[in-house]
């Protein structure tokens, strides 16, 4: 099938798509978006988290079918061209990327947070990360890039 | 004018001692930094494994005839189509690329298809008709010795023994105990994936994610048959590794089906297969025998363990190793015996895993010591500090510690951090969180304390070393270096760390980092906590050749300096074979842990309060990474001392997802306030000391000292659940 939709602004069109593929795999495979990433594949880790109508999604619980005639904006549409979103910024900043594979949904996670909430409480980004497994960091600096983010705001 | 390294170190900024930005940050937040799994070739097809369900069976046959049939199938490999030697391993020879006619654990591989959608492949594989004959599983490691033999040489991979001092002592107070720890799952985010692409020549390169470059190339080029000059290994993005990525996974795989078909073939596990396509934390079972005086010290350790190392060896050689000569922990005892054995099964192959024996061991002998105490009337922090190891103590193999070992001071550090307020009355930080289990009722805490020792670096008499290329050139008028390396980053920030040394050597600010592959020397494995060490000495000993070539110089036209220097740490000596005794490492990394807990003791709902760690670096060349290090080694503890079990049944794996294996998430971590001790080791650059393993050793004792302490309960198994707290 083919399927039509707005991906970080982009109008976008793919074709070929098969009818089990996730909006994951189409964003990754077949859009040239590979920043999403394919950790767990079944909604646990966070790590494919995607703005869908602006709201936050695992990109790989969506059919690709689903985001037809939809806006999608992906971890690669965050920053300005080059200006890092703060998010971003804070990430790098504060040491909350060591491998990095669960930060793409990671930020796309806090800066959705953010957008609601500007100056979150500790329990308040824990409850919103809580969908987000990181491996490496023990989350830690996780807190203080969204703190540092929230406090940048 | 000549400047000395300090004098340059002052001129520029990122050098070591400070914390710059990681150099692939600003990639890896804009979702551009290109993992395994993202690579992309034009006309790429996709790989899929077939992979036994059975822990133990023959195969009778294996039809492959209706897969073929399926459009877009490109090829479906055997065993017969691995043209080399179809045995690999780290240590031992003994796994099949492709399963021949028996298969030693649910998950082995089969078979294999490339195809134009993986989809299609998944389709394909699903019409493989294999027959089985299903036999009967050897799954008990305590027994495994004289069951089935599993491969020709039985069943033991190796027994280590440890004798020191007087083996027939008796003491004071004795305390004895049998601990289990359960298989912990390395669970790195980023799946096992890789890209081959076949050249012209019948070479091929392959661009994966790993922990050691060479060490792959060498087996691929095996099984190929090829030479290894025919085999291009490059490091792509890693998303993780904590020991699960020193084995192969699809490496091979892929470059069979890319030779097969001569299309470039792209592979990406999913979680599942993930869980069957790696090698997992050595399950263990641990007996142990403490005497001491009535004055708390140390009199003797006694102590059986068992590894189960699964269908193949993999690295149980070198675990078994540890868990004995680490065995009784960071305590002078003079009379010790150790019997350690690292045994097959038709359990799931296990291998390397951040902390390699030591975690095992760390376990049962922290338990021992809080054992120890109450039977003595001593607080866990006095019997610890009453028999802790310093500079100067000999090891229970006769080496010598012959650089810091602050483990009183460590422990001492962790007590006297200020302890959380008293239990919340905010449901999000108590046991069970927004679950609404409890308003604080039937909650109860605790407080424990756990040190760990640790080796760093390979051992046993390993010709450890790593390959570095600096190579310095004017690049719009100013110096510029860049450095080559076949060592793996895969995320502790190596690629830091070299900057870093390279500012701080050469005072050239504008440091590139080339790509990690095989086209330079060996970089040897990212494990054992010995990148910083080997590696970062190896980039230290080439910027110093660069200097002096360089010879003060700030403009050298269009000169380029290059140079390439292979490092090693000293040496270190085999094992006696029969007594255990001998110099077998290089150094050793100490940190120590208290950890804060409530438990709903209803319920069996334990939340971690506080997780605070001391640790010894020797030198921390990247502060802000060194702590990062030990948070997420502390974090990996914490999942093995009450969350994280691949739990087994018959040689199953019932729970291969992350809905059923759990890791922590931010929710289940608490505030780790963290102490850096830096007492150089003069035998290492910069003074350092590993930092990756040694938190990840005393954070799951603690946590489950904590957990006794609030309950009263023996505890003598990890991960700890909420049956084991309930009794139900």
């Amino acid at each position: 099938m083919r399927v039509n939709v707005r991906v970080n602004g982009e109008q976008r069109q793919a074709d070929d798509v098969w009818e089990g593929e996730s909006l994951l795999f189409m964003l990754r495979e077949r859009l040239g978006l590979p920043g999403s990433k394919n950790a767990c594949e079944q909604g646990e880790c966070g790590s494919c988290t995607v703005y869908l109508d602006n709201v936050p999604v695992c990109a790989c619980l969506v059919a690709a079918g689903q985001a037809q005639d939809r806006e999608v904006r992906t971890v690669e549409g965050l920053a300005d061209g080059d200006a890092l979103d703060p998010v971003q910024e804070a990430f790098v900043e504060a040491g909350a990327v060591q491998c990095g594979f669960c930060t793409p949904g990671l930020v796309v996670a806090a800066h959705d947070l953010l957008d609601r909430v500007p100056s979150p409480s500790d329990p308040e980004i824990r409850e919103a990360l809580a969908g987000n497994l990181c491996r490496c960091t023990g989350y830690e600096k996780i807190l203080d890039a969204v703190r540092l983010a929230a406090s940048r705001r | 004018m000549t400047l000395t390294p300090a004098e340059l170190t002052s001129a520029v900024s990122g050098g070591i001692g400070t914390s710059p930005q990681r150099p692939d940050g600003n990639l890896k937040v804009r979702g551009e930094f290109a993992y395994a799994s993202d690579l992309w070739h034009e006309d790429m097809i996709w790989g899929a494994t077939l992979r036994s369900p059975h822990p133990y069976a023959r195969i009778v046959s294996v039809d492959l005839t209706e897969a073929l049939k399926v459009p877009g199938v490109y090829a479906v490999l055997t065993h017969s189509d691995v043209p080399g030697r179809n045995l690999y391993g780290l240590e031992h020879k003994d796994q099949p690329v492709l399963a021949v006619d028996v298969v030693r654990y649910q998950g082995e591989p089969i078979a294999l298809v490339g195809a134009d959608h993986p989809e299609t492949a998944l389709r394909a594989m699903k019409k493989i008709a294999v027959v089985y004959d299903v036999l009967e599983p050897v799954v008990d490691m305590e027994t495994a010795v004289d069951d089935t033999p599993l491969h020709p040489g039985g069943n033991l991979v190796r027994h280590v023994p440890i004798r020191r001092g007087a083996q027939d002592l008796t003491a004071d107070v004795v305390v004895t105990g049998r601990y289990e720890v359960g298989m912990q799952d390395q669970a790195f985010l980023g799946p096992e994936s890789g890209l081959a692409v076949p050249a012209e020549d019948g070479s091929i390169d392959l661009y994966i994610a790993t922990q050691w470059l060479h060490v792959d190339r060498d087996q691929v080029a095996s099984a190929l048959g090829l030479p290894l000059d025919k085999v291009r290994l490059t490091l792509s993005g890693v998303g993780g590794a904590f020991g699960g990525r020193e084995d192969l996974s699809m490496q091979v795989h892929a470059c069979l089906l890319a030779l097969h078909t001569g299309k470039p073939v792209k592979m990406v596990y999913n979680r599942e297969e993930s869980f069957y396509g790696h090698v997992h934390r050595h399950p263990a079972v641990l007996y142990y025998e403490h005497g001491a005086d009535h004055t708390g010290k140390l009199v003797y350790v006694r102590a059986k363990i068992y590894l189960d190392g699964g269908a193949y060896a993999s690295s149980t050689p070198a675990v078994v190793a540890n868990a004995a000569t680490l065995g009784v922990g960071p305590y002078e005892v003079d009379n010790v015996t150790v019997d350690c054995y690292g045994v097959y099964t038709n359990n799931p192959p296990c291998g390397a895993m951040r902390g390699f024996g030591a975690v095992q061991a760390g376990f049962a002998y922290e338990s021992q010591m809080d054992k120890l105490a109450e039977a003595l009337g001593m607080s866990p922090v006095d019997v610890r500090v009453r028999n802790a190891m310093t500079e100067g103590s000999v090891m229970p193999t006769g080496q010598v510690v012959d650089s810091a070992a602050p483990v009183a001071q460590l422990l001492k550090l962790v007590q006297d951090k200020p302890l959380p307020a008293g239990t919340s009355s905010d449901i999000r930080e108590l046991p069970g969180g927004v679950s609404n289990t409890t308003h604080g009722e039937g909650v109860v805490r605790g407080v424990g304390y756990a040190v760990g020792i640790k080796n760093i670096c390979f051992s046993e008499g390993y010709d450890d070393y790593s390959t570095a290329r600096v190579r310095v050139s004017m690049v719009n008028g100013e110096l510029a270096a860049a450095v080559h390396t076949a060592a793996c980053e895969v995320g502790q920030g190596l690629v830091t760390i070299m900057q870093q040394i390279v500012r701080t050597e050469l005072g050239i600010e504008r440091v590139t980092v080339l790509p990690m592959d095989t086209t330079i020397g060996n970089g040897g494995s990212t494990s054992a906590s010995r990148q910083t060490y080997v590696t970062g000495g190896a980039v230290k000993a080439a910027c110093a050749a660069v200097r002096s070539r360089l010879d003060g110089r700030t403009d050298i036209g269009s000169e380029v300096i290059d140079e390439t220097v292979e490092w090693r740490h000293r040496a270190t000596e085999a094992l006696d074979p029969v007594t255990g005794q001998g110099n077998a490492h290089v150094q050793y990394g100490f940190a120590a842990h208290r950890a804060v807990v409530d438990v709903d003791v209803d319920l069996g709902l334990v939340k971690v309060v506080a997780l605070d760690c001391a640790q010894d670096v020797g030198r921390a060349l990247n502060p802000q990474a060194v702590v990062g290090q030990i948070q997420g080694g502390s974090a990996q503890g914490l999942g093995l001392a009450v969350m994280e079990e691949i739990q087994t049944s018959g040689g199953k794996v019932r729970n291969p997802s992350f809905t059923d294996y759990l890791i922590p998430t931010v929710l289940d971590m608490p505030p780790m306030s963290i102490d850096v001790l830096e007492l150089a080791d003069p035998h290492a650059p910069y003074g350092i000391r590993g930092v990756g393993e040694p938190p990840t050793i005393s954070s799951t004792p603690a946590i489950v000292a904590a957990i006794r302490a609030a309950t009263g309960l023996a505890l003598t198994r990890v991960p700890v659940r909420p049956e084991h707290l309930t009794g139900t």
